[in-house]
């Protein structure tokens, strides 16, 4: 099918590009730079913040945001009226802005921040209505400073457009507009799913998560605790971009030596837990398809979606697997497998771990999730967290030399790193349960039909004489597409998996944050999976099963995939969670 | 809130959100008529009208918030009407205004905790010869000067107790 196209002329440059591109956009692609505050690619387009005007010969300037590219116009971007109404604009957000930059959390990655620099803000001209309000600390994960927000309803499009979780939104009005929950409740006691896109989403420090750096320099720093780190598989594909690397630059190597430096006694490697999981969920999902247990099994990895499943779709609470995520496996293990056969009382063993999502600080905290009746985690940092505290220690990281994971717990396949990019548990369980259906080696270990940005992806695989269908969905929005096809009874399938990060956890709502300027022209979300895949490629084993340490484990100490031990650690429960009304259907 | 709601009403609203679920633009309606049946929106009504339109509960508060005709708490037992027409306005109203919201303690728009007051600013009552104009209830008091509020209220606070 053949595109329409207009051409247009802008700034004396003729651009020519497909029918409903935003001048923007169009702007963009011959170089020129409009600058932008409410705008986020693929996110949010709503015209509001009026930074991006141009001047299109019209009788006033127009938001070229939201503003579709017409045949034969011509635009202005860098006139002395725009130059002056864009900073007038500016000058108003900045004018009841609390402008602490030197102690807030996004400085020199802060979009408003930015901006005042390229459009040479010299002096605040307008001191604006300003109140200071409470910051809302209520979340386990997610910490709303409404002092800093600049109202571009970012965060509220990340929320209700893409994850459709909507429990935050734009109240009242005028100068009293805030964003918040319904009737103002703190974000800890409203259906949150903890996933952080809205932090993602958010172009200055009116969003970040709940800061546990403290507790973890604590830890190092007591003599009586082992204190242990685990990375989960999209830290070392993202860590690099904070020390100013390319999106997409794997820094495994490094990673692993700058924990090293930072006095972890042991660095292992969530990607083993992921082995583990496949093994037991690979099992669990064979089991139910030989018992005529509950299908399709709907994978339990992403605490964002579990929690998202108990608010709001309890019904499918029986179809998620009962396997803790990888995160709470390692934890186990690390404390019932690997302290005991290192004679380390498990109760002086702190297990942190690094994860690219701010739902992971939620889940640790699960009192289910505390096999024994310790906590299978302690402490769950993000990797912007890794990152301030490696820059907080002095390690030069882009110039460590690599080194490995320490034994037995960081030992893994490509099975396991895929786990980071949406579709790669569906992947990686195929290639285990295939071989253990069929007794044959699988060749081709690579099924590219779940791989890929598509909201929500189908493959039918022929294993034995069994067609095994799965979905993979990712972003909580594409979740409720598989589900309630699902419920209506038009859709059946063996396996789903649901992340609750579009992307999966490479753009999980810890990751580095790329700002909209960037995002503009290039997708985190597939430079990062990209890296993944390379990173399975490059692995000498790239089955779950073929892990000589998970092997030993289960020789061990565990016993049989499923088996009775597996149950004791590696399982869990959920539970239905009320919205709003406890007792509202 | 804390009080039980009637499930009556609710069943009425229920046939609201119904007659209009499947019009343009459904939301208004419905809560004006919700607000109509419980007299104010809190939570519960907000929650039944979002989960029986199938939209957000924060969108339904946004709107709540945006539009003054909503209420988001019952009336007090006494309602008390700060005229601000423009005759009591130039006659201190203002003054009477501040004085009610210092003796309440509470700002205008909403009731005080114990329920016994509402406190609502409104345009001309068409008593503007009294200015400045207070009512509370059905009753008028005029050419008032802040110092008078505190016995005006008493007056209530002693109905009650007694
Ligand atoms: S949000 Fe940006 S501009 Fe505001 S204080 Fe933080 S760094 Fe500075
Ligand atoms: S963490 Fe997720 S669910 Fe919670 S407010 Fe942010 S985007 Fe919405
Ligand atoms: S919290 Fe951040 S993303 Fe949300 S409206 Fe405010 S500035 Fe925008
Ligand atoms: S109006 Fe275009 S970026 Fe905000």
């Amino acid at each position: 099918m053949q595109e329409k196209c207009v051409t247009l002329t802008i700034d004396g440059q003729t651009v020519t590009v497909p029918e409903g591109t935003s001048v923007l956009d169009a702007a963009r692609k011959i170089n020129i730079q409009i600058p932008t505050l409410c705008y986020l690619k693929g996110v949010n387009a709503i015209g509001a913040c009026r930074m991006c005007l141009v001047d299109v010969g019209a009788r006033s300037l127009m938001a070229s945001c939201v503003l579709p590219a017409a045949q034969g116009m011509t635009v202005k971007t860098n006139t002395p009226e725009v130059r002056e109404a864009r900073r007038i604009n500016l000058q108003l957000i900045l004018s009841n802005h609390e402008r602490t930059c030197l102690t807030c959390v996004r400085s020199r990655n802060c979009e408003l921040q930015a901006l005042a620099k390229d459009l040479g803000v010299e002096e605040i001209v307008y001191e604006g209505y300003s109140v200071h309000r409470d910051i809302d600390d209520s979340s386990p994960s997610i910490i709303r400073d409404p002092n800093k927000c600049v109202l571009c309803r970012r965060c509220i499009a990340a929320c209700q457009n893409i994850q459709q979780v909507s429990v935050i939104g734009a109240t009242n009005r005028g100068f009293d507009t805030i964003v918040e929950s319904p009737f103002s409740m703190p974000l800890g006691d409203a259906p949150c799913i903890n996933c952080g896109q809205c932090i993602q989403a958010c172009p200055v420090g009116a969003l970040r998560e709940k800061d546990d750096t403290d507790k973890v320099w604590e830890a190092l720093a007591d003599p009586e605790l082992t204190v242990v780190v685990q990375t989960a598989p999209s830290i070392r594909v993202a860590l690099g971009e904070e020390f100013g690397m390319p999106i997409g630059t794997r820094v495994t190597g490094k990673m692993v030596a700058a924990l090293r430096r930072l006095g972890f006694d042991r660095v292992f490697d969530t990607d083993f837990a992921a082995d583990l999981t496949i093994l037991e969920e690979g099992t669990e999902l064979i089991e139910r398809m030989k018992s005529g247990g509950k299908l399709p099994i709907i994978t339990s990895c992403s605490p964002g979606w579990v929690k998202f499943c108990e608010h709001f779709y309890p019904d499918f609470l029986e179809n998620l697997s009962t396997c803790k995520s990888p995160q709470q496996m390692m934890g186990a293990v690390i404390k019932h497998y690997w302290a005991h056969k290192n004679g380390v009382d498990p109760k002086k063993v702190c297990v942190v771990s690094v994860m690219p999502c701010t739902a992971k600080k939620f889940e640790c905290g699960r009192d289910e999730l505390a096999a024994g009746g310790v906590a299978d985690v302690d402490i769950a940092i993000t990797t912007r967290e890794l990152a301030a505290m490696i820059k907080e220690a002095g390690i030069g990281f882009t110039a460590l030399a690599d080194e490995p994971f320490d034994d037995v717990l960081g030992d893994s396949t490509g099975a396991g790193v895929i786990f980071g990019a949406t579709g790669g548990v569906t992947e990686a369980a195929l290639r285990t349960v295939y071989e253990i259906l069929t007794g044959k080696t699988l060749e081709n270990v690579e099924f590219t039909a779940v791989r890929g940005l598509s909201g929500v992806k189908e493959a039918t695989v022929r294993i034995g004489d069994e067609d095994v269908s799965v979905a993979v969905a990712h972003g909580t929005g594409n979740a409720r597409k598989v589900l309630d096809a699902i419920r209506r009874g038009e859709k059946s399938y063996h396996m789903v998996e649901i992340m609750a990060c579009p992307g999966g956890c490479v753009t999980g709502g810890g990751q580095p944050i790329v700002p909209a300027s960037v995002r503009e022209t290039l997708d985190p979300r597939a430079l990062r999976a990209r890296a993944i895949y390379d990173e399975d490629e490059s692995m000498a084993r790239r089955k779950s099963h073929e892990n000589p340490s998970v092997k030993k484990l289960y020789e061990e100490f565990l016993g049989q995939p499923g088996g009775h031990r597996s149950h004791e650690l590696l399982h869990t429960h959920y539970q239905k969670r009320p919205q709003y009304i406890k007792d509202a259907e | 809130m804390g009080k039980k709601l009637d499930p009556k009403l609710f069943e009425a609203l229920e046939q609201v959100i119904v007659r209009y679920k499947d019009h343009k633009g459904p939301l208004m309606p419905v809560m004006q008529a919700a607000q109509d049946l419980f007299g104010y929106l809190p939570i519960e009504v907000q929650d039944y009208i979002a989960r029986g339109l199938d939209i957000p509960l924060v969108k339904v508060y946004g709107v709540a918030t945006f539009y003054s005709q909503f209420k988001l708490e019952p009336n007090g037992e006494n309602t008390i009407s700060v005229c601000l027409g423009t005759a009591c306005y130039v006659r201190g109203a203002q003054k009477v205004l501040d004085r009610l919201k210092e003796e309440l303690g509470i700002e205008e728009g909403k009731t005080t905790p114990d329920g016994l007051f509402t406190l609502s600013g409104t345009r001309c009552l068409g008593c503007c010869g009294l200015a400045p104009v207070i009512m509370i209830n059905d009753d008028v008091y005029g050419r008032l000067k802040p110092d008078d509020i505190p016995g005006i209220l008493d007056k209530y606070r002693r109905a009650r107790s007694a």
